[in-house]
């Protein structure tokens, strides 16, 4: 399935997602299409509870340093709602705010667990 | 009972509240334990909790989260009961004798009060009936404050809740025009004559608890400009720098709050008020109208993170003709439940119902009843799905559940004559407001008495 009228494998870029589960998935990017367009495209495991419009955080993922780096500085108002997520480090971004282009192809994005039940983790 | 239907019988739960809590838990368990049934109940005929009565109507972007709860509800194996109150029409236990399990997650439905004298007088609300009133909660429409007879409104508290209102209070009409805001709210807002809003709290600008989102929303305000002890507010954030360096959050809050507002002339203001605990509403001599408000100064005392409001024995005095109260909501207990008074919640492990740290077979919690009326739509949703796991962990390790005698609790209903209103009859009565609110020129126009929603069907 995915988002219909985009057909997978168009390229020319590359993003590889790592699930919570440490699995990592390798896509197809073009110009412009955002992460949480790739994880909706590709049916990969992204929340994003208010839909791309920059008033959640759900849609959280951690990038590498070097490729953080490469991106514009997030918005006042990205960082402002960075602020709530869950589990929120360094080179952490916004899926909706993320966009591809060639700087960043290749890029490594890991979507951190939505949640951390430590009776269900058996750390309890 | 054949192993094979025991195989095969769905896990049957019965949902209490359908905002957030509700909705993301029933999401969640829908996907890891897809053998599932679910009846979601609510008391009002609408679905969706403060996403619908709390969220500000200028926030449109928070209200998209409706649309992961339609896609839940329309997931065959999920059903929603509108217009049935838990512990009213359907006792807790009725509940029990029908379902495996039962998710409570009715958030928190009463007011903390300040508790003190001249607290019911007229001009002073609660953020509760206020927010009620603008967003069309059919149990505040009726709601009066005189907005058109005075300049001057004080908030109590420092939360997103008081920053909302007071953005709404200053906010151009036209703005709020383009929103989902009731008609009767704005017919009230554009007379009003407020000017000036103090938002006032018990301890110092460190100890806030709104967020950079919303404080920089109101420093933004158009035509209004910002109050504050700007010296007092720098010394603090000096003082406490051990601990704001090391929380990005409060860093980035700090900043905006110490910056303040780019608008520095403009016949309206909001004023941020530190160290002041409402002691007294003041009233008119004649009539039972709010005057004014007596604070007592306080300072603080403690740990630079546990810093306490301590009375300085002082007090002060402010003139101001509308009071609304913004210190936290309040969860009830239900008939048959545990309830810890104190915290304000069902006690609970990782979304378990505990009493006398025993857990209760079947019995599970989310959202702000759970957890505290404290945390945004993504912190509830964080604490749903760790619900979630913990049922879908129990029913893994095949724990007991409950032990139902009926399965169809319809039944009851119908002899009780209680109509439930369906997910579907929902969607009938949003298409009417959504065809209301094109003729008005916003996004939608909500009924605000149940015979008017229910009229639709
Ligand atoms: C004024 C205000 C503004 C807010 N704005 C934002 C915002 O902009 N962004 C954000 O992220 N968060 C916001 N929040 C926080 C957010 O609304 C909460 O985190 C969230 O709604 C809590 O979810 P809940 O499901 O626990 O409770 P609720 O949303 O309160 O849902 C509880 C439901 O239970 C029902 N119910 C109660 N008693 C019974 C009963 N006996 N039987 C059956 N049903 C019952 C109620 O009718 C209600 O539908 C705001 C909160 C408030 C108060
Ligand atoms: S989806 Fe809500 S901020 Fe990205």
């Amino acid at each position: 399935h995915g988002k219909e009228g985009i057909s997978r494998g168009d390229g020319p870029y590359t993003v590889h997602f790592i699930t919570p589960e440490g699995e990592q998935i390798d896509v197809k990017a073009t110009e412009g299409d955002s992460m949480l367009d790739l994880a909706q495209r590709y049916d990969i495991d992204l929340e994003c509870a208010c839909e791309g419009s920059l008033a959640c955080s759900t849609c959280h993922v951690i990038c590498d340093q070097d490729y953080f780096d490469r991106m514009e500085e997030p918005s006042d108002e990205e960082n402002d709602m960075l602020d709530l997520a869950f589990g929120l480090t360094e080179t952490s971004r916004l899926g909706c705010q993320v966009f591809m282009n060639k700087d960043i192809d290749d890029i490594t994005v890991r979507i951190p667990s939505a949640t951390r039940n430590l009776r269900v983790d058996g750390k309890v | 009972m054949s192993l094979l239907t025991k195989v095969s019988a769905p896990f049957r739960l019965a949902i209490v509240g359908s905002g957030p809590a509700g909705f993301y838990t029933a999401h969640r368990l829908l996907k890891e334990w897809p053998n599932t049934t679910i009846d979601m109940f609510d008391s009002l005929p609408v679905p969706h909790g403060l996403v619908r009565f709390g969220v500000a109507p200028d926030h449109p972007e928070v209200k998209n989260v409706m649309s992961t709860f339609d896609r839940v509800a329309e997931d065959d194996r999920f059903r929603f009961l509108g217009n049935v109150t838990i512990g009213k029409n359907i006792s807790i236990k009725e509940l029990q004798n029908n379902f495996d399990a039962v998710l409570l997650s009715y958030g928190a439905s009463e007011d903390r009060k300040m508790g003190i004298l001249g607290e019911n007088t007229y001009g002073v609300e609660s953020a509760r009936s206020f927010v009620g009133w603008y967003n069309g909660h059919p149990g505040y429409r009726s709601l009066q404050l005189p907005l058109d007879d005075t300049d001057t409104a004080v908030v109590v508290g420092q939360g997103n809740v008081a920053l909302d209102i007071a953005r709404i209070l200053l906010s151009p009409i036209d703005q709020l025009r383009k929103t989902d805001i009731t008609e009767y709210a704005l017919e009230t807002l554009s007379k009003s004559r407020i000017k000036h809003v103090h938002v006032v709290g018990r301890r110092g600008p460190v100890q806030v608890s709104f967020t950079s989102k919303e404080l920089r929303e109101q420093m933004a305000l158009p035509g209004v400009k910002f109050n504050a002890n700007m010296d007092y507010i720098k010394k603090e954030i000096a003082e406490s720098q051990a601990i704001i360096s090391k929380n990005r959050p409060l860093k980035r809050l700090m900043s905006l709050l110490e910056k303040g507002s780019p608008t520095k002339v403009a016949d309206k203001s909001w004023t941020a008020q530190f160290l002041r605990s409402p002691v007294e509403v003041l009233k008119h001599a004649d009539e039972n109208r709010v005057k004014g408000i007596m604070y007592e100064i306080n300072r603080l005392e403690g740990p630079l993170d546990q810093r306490k409001a301590v009375g300085t024995g002082e007090y002060e005095s402010q003139e101001c003709g509308v009071i609304l109260t913004s210190i936290g909501y309040k969860s009830v207990p239900i008939e048959g439940i545990p309830f810890d008074t104190r915290q304000g919640r069902v006690p609970n492990k990782f979304g378990k119902i505990v009493q006398d740290d025993k857990e209760l077979d079947g019995m599970y919690t989310s959202g702000w009843l759970k957890r505290g009326p404290t945390g945004v739509i993504v912190t509830t949703m964080t604490d749903a799905y760790e619900t979630a796991d913990t049922i879908v962990d129990d029913l893994k390790n095949g724990k007991p559940m409950l032990k139902p005698t009926h399965n169809d609790i319809t039944e009851l209903l119908q002899e009780r004559h209680v109509q439930p209103i369906s997910y579907k009859d929902w969607k009938k009565i949003e298409a009417a407001e959504f065809d209301m609110g094109k003729k008005l020129g916003k996004p939608r126009e909500k009924f605000s008495n149940v015979q008017d929603m229910l009229a639709v069907l």
